[in-house]
């Protein structure tokens, strides 16, 4: 179910909460996972009393994993050429988490079309935790 | 400059897209992944990072004999260590020259990028440093370039 150039105009946009009041449990999970075992992100004693941080918050790539979610549920498995976020706040645990992508541009390069989208996932207060953009091919 | 070698297996796929609440079949049912347009089960855009699991000297995973710098009967394990550890990830990047697939066995190469430093009124002197990761597949083709960017802040980032 890929996009179709045919159907899509810049200014398009796709919204999805991909986490409800994040748990500390899913930051170890993603923890395990990805091997990334920094304390600040699962160890509450460490980050508060050693590292100064008011609680554990999420790894970066968490949020990105969260917000790559919204992105192949867009443009469909496998579509993706580019995706780069830049973190632009912390995400704590209790944060509710949407991410969108805009339309920026439809093009084609040597027959291929693609979708170039612009990132945005924000917490519960509006405030944007991720910045970034994607390409992906589409069909026409 | 430092070469690690990373199988890419499915079970690895799957707790990497449940860690992210991706439930996306093609992350985890070789069966109904073959219905999907790759034919068969992926990895989610973000799992290269996991190449972490097989550097052995990843400095952000508690080792065997060594002390670590979480808590343990106190709030660290490593005296005197500094209040801003390690630093924080500022940016990341992925390029896809192909998908991974379960039974790739990448060689990934990083080298060290621009380094810059900035000011700011929440976290102080920030000092930022680019790598620059090539995964190349078991015939040699470049499948993801990564560019990622770290921080190191002066002091914990204030969350006024």
């Amino acid at each position: 179910m890929a996009l179709k150039a045919s159907a899509l105009k810049v200014g398009d946009t796709h919204s999805e909460i991909v986490v409800e009041n994040l748990s500390r449990t899913q930051i170890v999970q993603y923890a395990g996972a990805s091997g990334d075992y920094n304390p600040i992100h699962t160890d509450e004693l460490y980050t508060v009393q050693a590292a100064g941080y008011p609680s554990v918050f999420a790894h970066g790539m968490l949020t990105m994993g969260l917000t790559g979610k919204m992105l192949t549920n867009y443009v469909g498995d496998g579509r993706l050429a580019k995706f780069g976020v830049r973190f632009t706040n912390q995400v704590w645990p209790g944060d509710t988490l949407e991410s969108k992508a805009t339309v920026a541009a439809i093009r084609q390069e040597n027959g291929q079309h693609f979708v170039d989208l612009t990132l945005s996932t924000v917490n519960q207060d509006g405030k944007e935790v991720v910045s970034g953009s994607a390409t992906a091919r589409i069909d026409p | 400059m430092s070469k690690i070698t990373f199988p890419v297996e499915a079970s690895h796929i799957m707790m990497f897209a449940r860690a992210v609440g991706d439930t996306n079949p093609v992350y985890h049912d070789a069966e109904a992944a073959k219905a999907t347009e790759p034919g068969g089960i992926i990895a989610p855009p973000t799992f290269p990072q996991a190449v972490a699991q097989f550097d052995p000297d990843y400095h952000l995973r508690p080792k065997a004999g060594q002390k670590w710098f979480g808590s343990a009967k106190g709030p660290s394990g490593v005296e005197g260590k500094p209040p801003s550890s390690g630093g924080l990830h500022a940016e990341q990047h992925f390029e896809y020259h192909r998908q991974l697939r379960p039974g790739d066995v990448l060689t990934v190469e990083t080298k060290p990028g621009k380094t810059w430093e900035k000011e700011s009124k929440r976290a102080g002197k920030l000092i930022f440093k680019e790598r620059i990761s090539e995964y190349r597949d078991q015939n040699g083709e470049l499948v993801i370039t990564a560019r990622g960017v770290g921080v190191t802040t002066e002091r914990p980032v204030d969350q006024g």
